[in-house]
């Protein structure tokens, strides 16, 4: 390869081809249906002549002479009969038929008014596009009233009617291809831009063919069956009936056979030529195999998600690349990948020989490809691969020298690039150090689980390792973690602590005081090495044990989740002076994904790189701390006192007489009316706002009484994981079930479920479920459960590939949508989408939650 | 504005300045002024864009990402348990398809002073409501030996809505042009036909003049009148703005509608940016979910940038693209070809798509520049590396 050559394609032309070109283009005329002699080998002028290109291992192409997989293929053509109408420019055809004189070919409008015309007509094209233009044109023509007579030779006009798919009709009596074609001709040259056509490349008589293009044979390669059969491709099969009807037709022709058997085969041609371009034409029965199923034709193969252009040319696939099961392991760091020894020896890193590390790569080469850490294979100067194995090792040792490239197994810190699908946004790709472990999953810090959208129950994640110098240092630079923990979407730290890590803490900062042994073990275990900064003294507390990880000039001052303007209470606000955290407990708020404002304070100071190493250690002391410490949940941490029972009981009977004092005053007709609704719609509404009140209060009740050291509410308070409503569902009560946004009122006549009697209103009847989970629900409770389950199941299923196509139209829409060198915003056009960037020209990822801290510059300054 | 913020005025964004005018109250002192601006100015500076960033597609990614976590449920109580609109992804959907007919049209309608106080709020906001004929009737009685036709009005709606017989009577012979159209002393009102199919005829007038529209804003279907903050606002499903603007109580600065069509025809353009930025800002917002702004910017001006409004779609945005490849890449590629092979289009290779399905770089961030070096020949030296 000539590394000189940095773009080898400028710029691709559209055009049709000419009939000329097609038989210059051509490498072999086809003039048999028949495929193989009896030997199996490819006839002469048969449709898998090997002039077309081989796709036999061993043979050699007749035209490049080239071997299979470097003959690219090549067209071959056959000579039609009779000519034949493509079916994809009907419309077209159609068009242009009806705007011109079936006499002198001209177009219908008077010589006087072509020019105004024209001008009109392009400016129609380049705002609107072609079709528009085609429409107009025929708009112009009608208004002329020039439609029933030619303005230049006076020739009457008749009326042009397409019969679908490709007969065209003048005044009831069929136009021949041939006629077709030869008023395509008459259109002069000077009016083809008037149809959006453009003269040099296309001319509208080469809508009508009169040779076809046979497609090379590496586009349709033949399968060779157990059996030793052969299985011709599906294009194959079409063109050898294209192949056979031509033929019949030329004898016909030469022997004189009457008209109707004539046109008889030319429809037949006709029929498999439009298949041939496209099976699924509405009003032609798909051409089909002997087995009933239609044949994947030309147009079928470009179209949609698994045609040519979208799986094929937009969907590139790699090599050096792995997949398996994802496992977390919290010692690792953030920007570490835990790769499996298997994987390792599997995947390789080419690194060329130089007269400096020739000794060094000998080594890998030496233990082969089934000791680590050795190589699979070396690749010479000229391009040749060898794989290294116990019999050619000794040979390659002698032979390398600098220039060679050496495919050595994976080590730890090479860079690689971790994916999870879906990859939705940009994190959903990050590269990280390789770290070679035993096992046999991919393991990853539960830190970065965040923006990979990943969790352990039984996901598979992608490792793809670069296999060049530019693609390692790119993926380095731009595709670290670290460079990506600022969210692009919100300016925010995506990466954060989570669960176990968030609740550590928060128990570290807020409850522990430890002896500094036991303080010294666990910042050991957390990785900090240096205690300069632990007090001297025999019991060390929580905070100050976290103020360990903290730089010493670090300033911070933030809000507990718990924080309550006006309220005094010292640790709800985090006050971090000189790196010693003064006041304050740790949870979600600072040291969460999403919202973490230490983090994002940290990232701004001490750039991303000590960030992640920070952030790591603040993981790993919060688990430790659990370690420690001992987390549980149980059952009892649900349980209610006796009296809050009775409490929960009472709201709920309340509740529920209140809803039956409300069914009553309906049926008597006294509810008074909410604006815009009927009676019933007022009582739904009125009975809805009821009942989530009671449930509120339920929930209010427990969290008030709920014993705030156990573990469920220490989960809850520091944001790791579940909420209030969680416990009072479980506790107390779990409340209205709603579908589609109001009570549950389908089922029976007049009722949800059997047990009800007929036009019950009331609370439990429509979906209110008044137990606990604990406590159990009825039956018919449970019934309401599962059919808001079922409806939340169904609203996922369909929203998915709703949002995801709605995700590829945008994507496809700004794709090319780029900053420039003078910061505006252009697309590929080159036109100005916005001047500045966002109207302030700044990168979100950048920026703090959109913003530039004018406060906190200020107060540094 | 300070004396030493004023050399900053082109350097910096106005939102920037801004904020630091309001910091600074008045204690820094004039050098301190300047420090400070010039520290924003390098931080401003350090957090742009860079050239060859792929805004475009972070934005995409922006706004596609968290489309999975949006509801499909189509209707929400929009702060008022009384009114249903569309929200959620669906809404989203519509408003990036640009849609001439939206699901669920509704305004704000901001009151002037005196109205907006809550007396006659009620009555204000009924007369909004477009009206037909039948809701002021209370029978109807068709008299098949006369061919006529006398219908009882229902008087306290007539009251309700400031409406009188004989005002309805005018309009019903305005709209009914031919027949003969009375008022009867007990304030009902008689019609009859004559000619030949003079039964028929009534039969059919029965059912057409109930559709007869008369007073209201049409394209209003129901209102609600809701306290905000110190004054009243009236909600109402269904849009009409050209017409509601034409009101003399209301306030025409902040009324609104959610109908962007009707705003571009009444405002155009720059408007209708302005509209699908606060619609989808309202969406998101309705849905926590956290989105910058400048994605939402990016998402409008590129739906709006060249001069009309364009769908996120293969009939919009995405039709408008130079590139042959980049447009067959979407949707129906086999047209997009078929067209390009007859005018002839050259696809100059510019976009991402298409380097991608040649196999070159795209012109993106690290593939955008090119190095040129003189190669310098070492005199003997012929080898290449």
């Amino acid at each position: 390869m000539d590394p000189s050559v940095s773009k080898k394609v400028d710029k691709i032309e559209f055009g049709l081809m000419s009939p000329k070109f097609i038989k210059e283009m051509a490498s072999a005329k086809i003039v048999t249906p028949e495929l193989y002699d009896k030997e199996g080998y490819p006839v002469d002028g048969g449709l898998m002549d090997v002039r077309l290109g081989v796709i036999d291992p061993g043979l050699k192409c007749k035209t490049c002479g080239c071997k299979l997989k470097e003959c690219p293929g090549h067209f071959g053509y056959i000579e039609l009969a009779r000519p034949v109408i493509h079916i994809k420019f009907v419309n077209v055809i159609l068009d242009l038929l009806r705007c011109i004189c079936r006499g002198c070919g001209n177009i219908l409008i008077p010589n006087d008014k072509i020019r105004k015309h024209g001008a009109e007509l392009e400016k129609i094209g380049q705002e609107f596009g072609v079709d528009e233009q085609r429409k107009k044109i025929k708009e112009i023509i009608a208004a002329l009233k020039t439609i029933t007579k030619c303005p230049h030779c006076k020739e009457k006009q008749m009326k042009i009617r397409i019969e679908k798919p490709t007969t065209f009709l003048e005044d009831e009596k069929r136009l021949s291809p041939i006629e077709v074609r030869s008023r395509l001709e008459r259109i002069k040259r000077e009016h083809l831009p008037f149809f959006g056509i453009n003269p040099k490349s296309a001319q509208p008589e080469w809508m009508v063919l009169t040779v076809l293009p046979i497609p090379p044979v590496t586009m349709r390669p033949s399968i060779t069956l157990e059996t030793g059969e052969r299985s011709e491709d599906d294009l194959t099969h079409k063109l050898g009936d294209i192949v056979r009807i031509n033929q019949r037709l030329f004898e016909n022709i030469n022997a004189g056979a009457p008209e109707i058997i004539i046109e008889d085969l030319w429809d037949l041609l006709q029929y498999h030529i439009t298949t041939f371009f496209d099976n699924a034409v509405a009003q032609l029965p798909p051409a089909r195999h002997r087995s009933g199923q239609p044949l994947k034709t030309i147009t079928a193969r470009i179209k949609s998600k698994e045609g040519r252009i979208r799986h094929n040319l937009a969907g590139k696939r790699t090599n050096f690349s792995a997949r398996t099961v994802i496992s977390p392991d919290p010692m690792l760091n953030i920007n570490e990948v835990g790769v499996p020894l298997v994987m390792a020896m599997k995947l390789t890193v080419p690194e060329r020989i130089t007269e400096w590390n020739i000794e060094y790569l000998k080594e890998f080469v030496k233990r082969g490809s089934k000791e680590y850490p050795g190589a699979n294979y070396i690749i010479r100067p000229d391009g040749r691969r060898k794989k290294i194995t116990d019999e050619t090792k000794e040979q390659l040792l002698e032979e390398l020298q600098p220039g060679f490239i050496v495919e050595r197994h994976l080590m730890d810190g090479d860079i690689s690039v971790f994916n999870r699908q879906p990859s939705l946004h940009r994190m959903s790709m990050m590269c990280h150090r390789v770290k070679v472990l035993p096992g046999l999953t991919l393991r990853l810090n539960p830190a970065v689980c965040a923006p990979y959208n990943a969790d352990f129950d039984g996901d598979e994640m992608n490792l793809h390792i670069p296999q060049t110098e530019e693609a390692r240092s790119e993926a380095e630079i731009l595709m670290e973690v670290q460079t990506q923990l600022i969210s692009p979407r919100y300016g925010l730290s995506i990466i954060g602590c989570n669960q176990d890590a968030i609740t550590g803490n928060y128990i570290l900062t807020k409850y522990l005081d430890l002896p500094r042994e036991e303080a010294v073990d666990l910042l050991v275990a957390a990785g900090v090495e240096d205690f300069s900064k632990l007090p001297n003294k025999h019991v060390v507390s929580g905070k100050e044990i976290f103020a360990v990880l903290l730089p010493n000039d670090f300033n911070f001052r933030g809000y507990a989740r718990h924080y309550k303007e006006g309220v005094d209470d010292p640790d709800a606000i985090v006050e971090i002076k000189d790196g010693k955290l003064i006041t304050g407990v740790l949870d979600k708020n600072n040291l969460g994904h999403g919202s973490g404002l230490l983090l994002r304070n940290l990232h701004k100071q001490y750039g991303a790189a000590r960030m992640v190493d920070m952030l790591g250690k603040i993981y790993r002391l919060g688990i430790e701390v659990l370690l420690r410490h001992g987390f549980t949940m149980t059952i009892s941490d649900i349980d209610l006192k006796p009296e809050v029972q009775e409490e929960v009981k009472r709201l709920l009977e309340e509740a529920d007489n209140d809803v039956n004092r409300m069914i009553q005053e309906y049926h008597e007709g006294t509810l008074e009316l909410l604006p815009g609704r009927d009676l019933r719609e007022t009582l739904e509404l009125r009975i809805l706002e009821r009942l989530n009140k009671t449930r509120n209060d339920t929930g209010e009740l427990v969290a008030k009484n709920a014993d705030k050291d156990s573990h469920t509410l220490i989960m809850i308070d520091s944001g790791a994981k579940g909420n209030l409503l969680n416990l009072a569902q479980m506790s107390a009560c779990v409340g209205q079930q709603a579908l589609r946004g109001g009570r549950i009122r389908r089922g029976y006549e007049d009722r949800t479920l059997s047990c009800f009697k007929k036009g019950d209103l009331g609370a439990a009847s429509r979906g209110f479920i008044k137990h606990g989970f604990k406590n159990g629900l009825e039956p018919y409770e449970l019934f309401f459960m599962a059919m808001t389950g079922r409806d939340s199941l169904m609203d996922t299923a369909l929203r998915t590939p709703k949002s995801g196509y709605l995700y590829r139209r945008l994507a496809n829409a700004m794709q090319d949508f780029k900053v420039e060198y003078d910061f505006t915003v252009r697309d590929a056009g080159k036109r100005i989408v916005q001047f500045a960037y966002g109207e302030d020209g700044v990168d979100v990822s950048k920026s703090e939650g959109g913003k530039i801290n004018v406060g906190h510059i200020i107060r540094t300054t | 504005m300070k004396r030493e913020l004023i050399e900053f005025k082109d350097k910096l964004p106005p939102k920037l300045l801004e904020d630091l005018e309001r910091e600074l109250l008045d204690k820094a002192s004039g050098s301190k002024i300047k420090k400070i601006a010039e520290k924003i100015h390098a931080e401003y500076r350090g957090s742009l864009a860079e050239p060859g960033e792929a805004v475009g597609l972070v934005t995409a990614e922006s706004i596609g990402e968290p489309g999975t976590q949006m509801t499909l449920n189509t209707f929400h109580f929009a702060g008022v348990s009384e009114m249903n609109v569309t929200t959620g992804l669906p809404r989203l959907i519509e408003i990036l398809d640009a849609r001439k007919v939206i699901s669920t049209n509704m305004m704000e309608i901001y009151l002037k002073k005196p109205y907006s106080q809550g007396k006659d709020i009620r009555q204000i906001a009924e007369g909004l409501k477009e009206t037909r004929f039948k809701e002021y009737i209370k029978e109807i009685n068709i008299n098949v030996a006369e061919t006529k036709m006398r219908i009882e009005l229902d008087d306290k709606k007539l009251k309700d809505r400031g409406m009188t017989s004989t005002k309805i009577a005018r309009i019903l012979k305005k709209s009914l042009k031919g027949f003969d159209v009375r008022i009867d002393k007990d304030n009902s009102i008689r019609i009859k036909t004559s000619g030949e199919e003079a039964l028929n005829m009534i039969y059919r007038l029965k059912e057409k003049i109930k559709d007869i529209y008369v007073n209201g804003v049409k394209g209003i279907t129901q209102v609600l009148p809701v306290k905000r903050e110190e004054e009243y606002v009236i909600v109402t499903a269904g849009s009409n703005l050209k017409d509601v603007l034409k009101l003399d109580f209301i306030d025409a600065q902040r009324t609104t509608t959610n109908n962007i069509n009707e705003i571009e025809k009444l405002f155009g353009i720059e408007a209708v940016r302005e509209a699908i930025v606060r619609e989808i800002i309202k969406v998101l917002k309705d849905q926590g979910i956290n989105i910058d702004v400048r994605h939402i910017l990016l998402v409008a001006d590129a739906m709006t940038m060249s001069g009309k409004v364009l769908g996120v779609s293969r009939y919009g945005i995405v039709k408008e693209k130079p590139s042959v490849l980049a447009r067959a890449s979407f949707e129906t590629p086999i047209r997009h070809v078929i067209n390009a092979s007859m005018v002839g289009e050259i696809d100059e290779l510019n976009s991402v798509i298409e380097n991608v399905m040649i196999n070159q770089p795209v012109p993106l961030g690290t593939g955008l520049p090119g190095l040129i070096t003189k190669i310098k020949e070492e005199k003997g030296a012929k080898k290449k590396k």
